[in-house]
């Protein structure tokens, strides 16, 4: 059951993110691009497959992991796209900010022409 | 050999700087690049026309069947000769003719790299190479041609003769591979050698088409005629190597080095003579309505180059002896008056031959030049020109009605010899805009050198002519050809046709004061046909280009969404409807209700974010929903996961409220309407991402690589946290890539934000 | 947001979070940890001491520019990868060396560790970068 409700929760971020994508104001825009990334990396956790619950880690003085461990490679995946998609974010928020700032609009529908 | 073909490209690399060194006496040291393959080319002169095959091999991509193959028999050696002399004589004609031209370098350096990658298409044995070097003759032409880039006309001429080309081109690339695929390689020797694959293979008419239409608009047959008259905008050294010797003749040398393979049937006999008969009389009876030099004596050169292909489409032995001595008469004759007419035009300052007379005092070696090249040009017995013209006619008494064709035109090619070599020196003189005098040495020594060639080759064709010719026969008739010239066949009909043709040609001279009205005419007409429907084309692709640019880049992040998500939504549901997926739920995780809370906690958030009316509320949302995946991650074993979520949230809200502190409130901008729209869609998109996620769930794809990792971790790669070792060393290049993303968009921030603070807080 | 409370806070705090981060750093080849976490708490460390105080005293404390910082990172990164093409293996393949000290105290270390180094840098110096400039824009405007 644990799927099915994460898949909600992923369709639930996916959905709002996407709204919030479409709506006019540059801030909601990057709220929503916030909560699609959100809901990417945690798309990549649940389709990786969930299990047993023990990290990845070898214990000390073993060659090999004690029984079954989580799957380290979307968690490798996932740590970095955390760390990029916040770069994104970052780099999002401060083109746009730049853009508000020359245009002295938030209004996305406004910032059409290509050579303002 | 690469060295021949190549070192065109190094001196013209190297010219700017030599330029800057020497200047303008560059171009002569640039010349010698061409004379030494000259040379070269003339030391394998004995041994390639007896039969001798030089080759040369330097693996490119041999996976791809893509080499630096090149091989040079009779037909190549025949182009290769022409490219590289007549090259020497136009770069030390064009030292002359641009003379003090800041720019005479560039010229210079555009000429060698169109040389080069002209010898590249004469000699590769490669049609992939073939087409590339044929791209790039194309592309250094463009350069030419607009050279005088600062007018219209030439810019305009420049772009034409490259879409066309280039156009043609990609119709050579199909047929070539095509032709690649039947033969299963693209060594042109091995397709050469394949005929009876080719011929007889299914797509055969669609090769052949492709490639004649690669070629005829490389050649300027008629429909594709239009672009060479218009490229006489370029500089005349140009004009005379480009577009009357060596590049229009590209086509013709790919018909005839591919005469082999694809020649000998119906269609191409049915084509080529068709095709080249009506560019034949279309250009003979255009250039009648010119006036000024140039163009006359290209519509002319159209003429020629029909006459080519007409002799290759009738592909008989004799026929292709015939065309191989056109086409060196041709040659010689062609580019010596274009040379001419460039000596003309600079020493005079007048292109109009109507207004031209009597410079035969000021300019006796060009004129004496001239009155060769146009005797040559005009049939007379004893020129170059009239051995190929009575070889032509003995073809063509075989083939119905082309004698007529070949006597009107050969007509008309009197009357523009007359015009352009005999009526500027010997008519009565005329004041022109500048004193006419004999110009420089170097550009007299290139029309005397053709005119040299014309009047041995005339009087003496068994001396070099014959078995340059023969040679080049040889590859490209389906059976080796033993030729021999004779300055004098005999009374019989083919004199008889030369003699009726001179006749006709004095009697056009006589009435063409009254002919140029008609012509005029007619080119004003003819102006209408290919020219406007290419202007039309153009139009219409531009307005095509335009309204789908408009069509599809809106400039609104909104509907660039909406296409994507409703195109992501119409595939699911499509490939959902024919059951190509299967929803098989393995719920094999038991829910906790911790997990349940923490689900239950993203979804209320998330959805608040989306509802809140406030950007604080948006933001506090926004954490709950990061920290509640972090715990997440707790649960299921990923603790770097978690920490790294931990500490990333707690800088987003930072970066959040420190950057919504210069944006303005929420504004409820859009109508209920639209909200409902978008809410819809995403309301979809959101169930379509559910229920990939539990299709991926499903699925159980092969032996995990995890296992490895798993196993190797301590042993090779010397950490027990598995995922810091994919990190670092498994998959460090990715790794690597990721911080280089991370850096580049730190420092795009830094400089969008930096770029504020110099000058835009001054002017916001 | 000049609180006391919050700056006496930020000057006990800073040098232990960054000590952490560091220590994270290290041990992120074995246990949780590593350049990317450590890199991100140890830009949470100045961005704190910034909030505290200012952005240009947690610049000082960074001693040297936060661009510099990232370049020096990549380049760091990528001079680990060329020790295994010296090697004669492909670029990035790591490289370990054992040096025993003593009976009890061995030391193990490779490139990917000094590929991590990298990564810690290269996440700080664009982290602190970013919102850095984002903040001194702020205090211009107030």
């Amino acid at each position: 059951m644990t799927e099915l409700m994460l898949a909600i929760a992923i369709g639930v971020l996916y959905a709002s993110g996407l709204y919030l994508m479409m709506r006019r104001s540059i801030a909601r825009f990057i709220i929503g691009l916030a909560l699609l990334s959100h809901g990417a990396n945690l798309l990549i956790f649940t389709a990786g497959g969930l299990s047993g619950g023990r990290a990845p880690i070898i214990p000390e003085g073993s060659d090999a992991p004690a029984g079954l461990i989580a799957d380290p490679l979307p968690q490798a995946l996932i740590l970095t796209a955390i760390v990029i998609s916040f770069a994104l974010l970052a780099f999002a928020l401060v083109l746009l900010l730049r853009t508000h700032q020359e245009t002295e609009t938030d209004d996305m529908e406004k910032l059409r022409s290509t050579d303002a | 050999m690469l060295a021949m073909v190549f070192s065109g490209f190094v001196v013209a690399a190297l010219l700017p700087w030599l330029h800057r060194r020497i200047g303008d006496k560059a171009s002569l040291v640039a010349a010698l690049c061409p004379l030494a393959a000259t040379l070269w080319l003339a030391s394998g002169f004995v041994g390639v026309t007896s039969g001798d095959v030089i080759t040369a091999y330097l693996p490119w991509m041999p996976t791809l069947g893509l080499d630096l193959a090149f091989r040079l028999d009779g037909l190549s050696l025949l182009f290769a000769l022409m490219i590289s002399g007549i090259g020497t004589l136009v770069v030390l004609y064009t030292h002359g003719y641009l003379h003090g031209d800041p720019r005479q370098h560039r010229f210079v350096m555009y000429t060698l790299m169109f040389m080069a990658s002209m010898l590249g298409v004469v000699t590769a044995d490669n049609l992939i190479l073939l087409f590339i070097f044929w791209e790039l003759t194309s592309f250094t032409s463009f350069l030419l041609i607009g050279f005088n880039h600062d007018e219209e006309a030439s810019r305009r001429a420049a772009l034409q003769a490259m879409l066309v080309t280039v156009m043609g081109g990609l119709f050579l690339l199909a047929g070539v591979l095509l032709i690649g695929r039947a033969v299963g390689t693209f060594s042109l020797s091995a397709v050469v050698a394949s005929r009876d694959l080719l011929v007889d293979h299914p797509h055969y008419p669609v090769m052949l088409g492709l490639v004649l239409v690669g070629a005829f608009t490389k050649s300027a047959q008629a429909p594709f005629h239009f672009w060479l008259p218009n490229a006489m905008a370029a500089p005349t050294p140009a004009s005379a190597y480009l577009h009357s010797s060596t590049m229009v003749k590209a086509g013709v040398y790919l018909l005839a080095r591919l005469h082999p393979a694809l020649g000998g049937t119906e269609a191409w006999t049915l084509t080529l003579t068709g095709f080249g008969a009506l560019t034949l009389l279309t250009g003979a009876v255009m250039a009648a309505g010119q006036v000024y030099l140039k163009r006359l004596l290209a519509y002319t050169t159209v003429a020629a180059l029909g006459a080519l292909v007409m002799l290759l489409g009738i592909g008989t032995e004799a026929a292709v002896e015939a065309a191989m001595v056109f086409l060196m008469a041709h040659a010689c004759y062609k580019a010596a008056l274009f040379l001419v007419a460039g000596s003309i035009d600079h020493e005079t300052g007048e292109k109009n031959v109507t207004k031209l007379g009597g410079l035969f005092r000021y300019m006796p070696i060009t004129g004496a030049t001239a009155l060769v090249a146009a005797l040559s040009m005009a049939g007379v017995p004893s020129a170059f020109g009239f051995i190929s013209k009575e070889l032509q006619y003995a073809v063509l008494f075989q083939h119905g009605w082309l004698p007529v064709v070949a006597v009107v035109s050969g007509a008309f090619f009197l009357l523009v010899a007359v015009q352009t070599g005999i009526r500027p020196f010997w008519a009565r003189y005329r004041e022109t805009p500048k004193h006419a005098h004999e110009p420089p040495w170097t550009m007299t020594l290139g029309p005397v050198l053709l005119g040299v060639i014309t009047v041995a080759g005339g009087l003496f064709p068994g001396w070099t002519a014959d078995a340059l010719a023969g040679a080049a026969a040889s590859a490209t008739a389906f059976a080796p050809v033993d030729m021999h010239l004779h300055v004098w066949h005999g009374f019989n009909r083919e004199l008889m046709a030369s003699l009726a043709t001179l006749a006709l040609g004095g009697i056009v001279v006589l009435v063409s004061p009254r002919l140029a009205g008609l012509g005029n005419r007619m080119a004003g007409l003819a102006r209408l046909g290919p020219d406007r429907g290419y202007d039309g084309a153009l139009r219409g692709l531009l307005s095509l280009a335009k309204w789908q640019t408009k069509a599809l880049q809106s400039g609104s992040l909104r509907r660039y969404l909406m296409i994507i998500l409703l195109t992501v939504i119409a595939l699911f549901a499509v490939s959902f409807a024919r059951s190509e997926l299967s929803l098989q739920l393995r719920d094999r995780t038991p829910l906790t209700l911790p997990m349940f809370i923490l689900c239950a906690l993203i979804v209320v958030a998330s959805i608040a974010a989306a509802v809140s009316a406030s950007r604080l509320g948006a933001v506090a949302a926004m954490g709950v929903v990061g920290f509640s995946i972090a715990l997440v991650f707790v649960l299921f074993g990923a603790p770097d996961l978690a920490m790294t979520q931990l500490v990333i949230e707690t800088l987003s809200v930072v970066l959040l409220v420190s950057a919504f502190y210069y944006l303005p409130a929420f504004t409820r901008r859009s109508t209920w309407r639209g909200r409902a729209r978008d809410l819809l869609v995403s309301i979809f998109a959101g169930v379509v991402m559910t229920l990939l996620v539990l299709l991926a769930t499903g699925v159980s794809v092969g032996e995990p690589i995890s296992d490895y990792f798993a196993a190797t971790s301590v042993p090779l790669g010397h950490g027990r946290n598995i995922v810091n070792v994919i990190l670092v060393d498994y998959r460090a290049l990715d790794t690597l890539g990721e911080i280089t993303v991370l850096a580049v968009a730190g420092l795009g921030a830094l400089a969008l934000l930096k770029l504020r603070t110099k000058n835009g807080g001054g002017e916001s | 947001m000049t609180s006391l409370i919050l700056r006496t806070a930020a000057r006990y705090l800073f040098p232990l979070i960054l000590l952490f981060s560091i220590y994270v750093l290290f041990r992120g080849h074995n246990d949780p940890g590593g350049g990317f976490v450590g890199g991100l708490a140890a830009a949470s460390a100045y961005v704190l001491y910034a909030l505290a105080f200012d952005v240009k005293a947690a610049r000082g404390l960074l001693r040297v520019d936060s661009a510099r910082l990232t370049a020096w990172g990549l380049l760091l990164a990528l001079l680990s990868g060329l020790a295994g093409l010296a090697a004669g293996r492909p670029f990035l393949t790591a490289r370990w060396g054992k040096w025993t000290i003593t009976e009890t105290w061995i030391v193990k270390a490779g490139t990917p560790l000094l590929f991590d180094v990298g990564v810690y840098l290269v996440v700080l110096g664009v982290t602190v970068t970013i919102l850095f400039a984002l903040a001194e824009g702020e205090d211009e405007a107030s």
